[in-house]
């Protein structure tokens, strides 16, 4: 076995996003990482070199690597999100690179919502702008746990500590407001290679790690919520097997893991029939199991004959999430049809959609201030504000805060199925209390 | 480490599973496409992860362009019987006798004629999804790709009017005639695809690792020698030890020298490859927006 053979043993994968303005280099890191990191084949490095001697002039352009479609490198901007995959010894990478461009804001959701790290790039000359302050407000309020300003293009600007200093202080001034608890800030130059994966000579004044030593490094506290178990039911699996008698009676409850341990044995309540049950088996194709967590995908089977199909959801008895109709949340808009408040909207939520209308437009966020402007009369696209639901049916949810599986959803437009909204709910104000009799089954 | 960690190929793992019972829950009449070769073999096991001990809940789709190695055919003939799993197959050869494909004139690739086959055969059966192995990290345009990708009513794919992917939430809504192509292994590396195939125990096509085979030289490629690609006076023929990295049609699938025994080996392989698996593969060197314009006309 080759030695890169033996040294290749990721254990875990880092999930970060990359988000800055048009031109602030954003592809251009990609690339340098990719190629320093030496994740870049020769047919890559070779495609690279046929452009350049097409549209480059000659001179190699990292940023043809992540902009893939044709129509971004005619126009030279990334048009959608793009996934690249990279791994080191360490760790292995997922990352979505999302484009700054004002209209694209939806793809920042899109690529951060999983995200366990977000870069926010920033142009050293430039310093703090508005989108700089969208991108961490997104971040912020899709509560992604740690965040990197890497001040970018730093060799235009003579490597400067004092106008390193400035920007992180601009940073400083308004991240209070945001709830963002892991921020590192890092100085460098994607197109010369600076503190990306080697530490630069320019900057003796800074002791911090370079980019991919901080991606290699960071803590990823557990991203999934291992209290409070829900499994929402995606799929009711029924072998029906006339031939294989054990078979012939299984019915088991599939779905993934959102949130908490489970384990045989363990009482359960499902919704929303509010009937109290059994863990009888944890089901998996490997066998068997005593226990399962989140985000396992598991099948579960339970004592009791109950009403579960598709949308239920099965929740731990010491934790219990909200149920109702009426919901409050905060909503980024990704449609260019605004919100109407009055119209109606399916709602999916975990394994479960739901018809709801907008009943209020509580407040928007203003972009440039991060100051909450009450009472708008709109949401257009790549809005984010607060609004009241009412749904056909209860929802069983958690605030977002606590759980970001049972505390998210999107809405859908009906008619064009087009995914018009990405929400973030508010904690219940009560949870489910189930009746006595219910206990009993 | 905790006992309630998950390492990589357990994370994409319960991933690609939450999204195949996504379509097991929001179709009507989905399929999978199953070709034989290394990733649709992961889609078939993730499917069993999914599903059982219930049969499989949806059939598998192959389109055949009559020019596929005959030793994948074998294997997914025999994949697809041991599951259990009802199989589909629809040939271009077919497609283009009933007119639904048309050949240029001098058109020896089969790949473009794929595309009318797919779509005739989505209709003809009326899948609402299809589910595919396609990962991003084979090219450029797949990187742009969705979980859940809409396509009209034609089959085309609109890379800038894209559905949002928010969390784990997939819009699987459709109107008539709209179809779903999903890919449960967009986040996978082929390495990953390899080392989950090691851990499965997974059986692979006997192309995947080293044999003898007559090669000839032809664009950069050692392309096998066979009826459809018989070597010119002018071109250099041998006798190469080689495998195939990844496996499209006969006529177009570079074999590289390797070797690669067991799927151990293979693994060391990629590991210290300077290469891309697509790198083989001479559909996609075409153009640096061939598979844009081939995804954008239909191609899973």
């Amino acid at each position: 076995m080759s030695i890169s053979a033996l040294s290749y043993r990721p254990v875990d994968i880092l999930r970060f996003n990359t988000c800055g303005s048009v031109d602030d280099g954003k592809s251009t890191l990609i690339g340098r990482l990719l190629y320093d990191s030496k994740s870049l084949m020769e047919d890559q490095i070779e495609a690279l070199e046929r452009s350049a001697d097409i549209t480059g002039g000659g001179q190699i352009n990292l940023a043809n690597l992540t902009d893939g479609l044709r129509a971004e490198r005619e126009q030279g901007i990334t048009i959608d999100v793009a996934y690249r995959y990279f791994a080191t010894p360490r760790r292995k990478f997922i990352i979505a690179d999302t484009p700054g461009h004002v209209q694209y804001t939806r793809n920042m959701v899109t690529g951060a919502s999983s995200a366990n790290l977000s870069i926010i790039l920033v142009d050293a000359r430039l310093g703090v702008i508005e989108q700089s302050r969208r991108h961490t407000a997104i971040a912020a309020l899709l509560r992604i746990p740690h965040l990197v300003v890497a001040i970018n293009k730093m060799d235009l600007v003579g490597w400067s500590e004092e106008r390193f200093l400035e920007i992180r202080a601009q940073f400083e001034a308004f991240l209070p407001r945001l709830d963002i608890k892991d921020v590192k800030f890092i100085p460098l130059s994607a197109l010369n290679g600076d503190n990306v994966v080697e530490p630069s000579p320019h900057t003796p004044w800074y002791a911090g790690p370079t980019l991919l030593g901080h991606l290699e490094t960071v803590h990823i506290a557990s991203d999934f919520n291992l209290t409070g178990f829900r499994l929402p039911v995606q799929w009711v699996n029924r072998p029906n097997s006339p031939t294989d008698a054990t078979l012939h009676d299984f019915r088991g409850f599939s779905g993934q893991i959102a949130g908490g341990i489970v384990r045989t044995g363990q009482k359960l309540l499902a919704f929303p029939s509010g009937i109290v049950t059994t863990v009888k088996q944890i089901w998996t194709y490997d066998g068997v199991v005593h226990e399962a967590f989140c985000p396992q995908s598991v099948t579960l089977v339970l004592e009791h004959d109950i009403d579960i199909s598709r949308g239920s959801m099965l929740v731990a008895l010491d934790q219990l999430p909200g149920s109702s109709c009426d919901l409050q949340a905060e909503v980024c808009w990704m449609h260019t049809r605004p919100l109407q408040v009055g119209k109606k909207y399916f709602l999916k939520h975990t394994s479960h959609t739901v018809q709801v209308v907008v009943t209020e437009l509580i407040d928007k966020l203003n972009m440039s201030t991060l100051e909450s402007e009450p009472a708008p009369t709109a949401l257009a696209v790549n809005d984010i504000g607060e609004i009241k639901l009412r749904a056909a049916r209860p929802l069983v949810f958690d605030g977002y805060s606590t759980n970001r599986l049972t505390g998210s959803f999107i809405l859908i437009e009906p008619g064009t199925n087009a995914t018009v909204a990405a929400g973030m709910l508010r904690a219940p104000h009560d949870v489910f209390k189930p009746d006595a009799a219910d206990y009993v089954i | 480490m905790s006992s309630y960690h998950l390492d990589h190929l357990q994370h994409l793992e319960t991933e690609a599973i939450h999204i195949m019972r996504e379509v097991a829950g929001e179709f009507e009449r989905p399929a999978l496409l199953f070709s034989g070769g290394k990733d649709s073999i992961c889609l078939l096991r993730l499917a069993e992860k999914a599903f059982r001990p219930s049969e499989l809940p949806l059939p598998l789709l192959n389109v055949d362009t009559g020019h596929h190695f005959p030793e994948l055919n074998e294997f997914r003939d025999r994949r697809s019987a041991q599951l259990g799993a009802k199989l589909i197959v629809r040939t271009v050869e077919d497609a283009i006798a009933k007119g639904i494909a048309t050949p240029a004139p001098g058109e020896v690739s089969r790949n473009r004629l794929q595309i009318p086959t797919l779509l005739a055969a989505i209709e003809e059966f009326q899948f609402d999804c299809c589910i595919g192995g396609a990962r991003r990290d084979e090219e450029k345009a797949r990187a742009k790709e969705r979980f859940f990708s809409f396509r009209d009513s034609f089959g085309q794919w609109d890379p800038k009017n894209q559905r949002p992917e928010i969390w784990n939430l997939y819009n699987g809504r459709l109107n008539p005639g709209e179809n779903m192509r999903v890919f449960p292994l967009s986040n996978w590396t082929e390495m990953d695809v390899w080392e989950y195939i090691q851990r499965e125990r997974l059986e692979v096509p006997s192309i995947y690792f080293s044999h003898q085979r007559r090669c000839v030289r032809r664009g950069g490629q050692w392309l096998p020698v066979s009826a459809l690609v018989p070597p010119k006076p002018s071109e250099e023929v041998c006798d190469l030890v080689v495998r195939v990295r990844t496996i499209g049609d006969i006529i177009s699938t570079g074999c590289v020298e390797s070797p690669a025994m067991t799927v151990a080996d293979i693994i060391s392989e990629i590991a210290a490859a300077r290469v891309t698996e697509r790198g083989s593969r001479a559909d996609d060197k075409a153009s640096e927006a061939a598979m844009e314009d081939r995804k954008k006309a239909g191609y899973f």
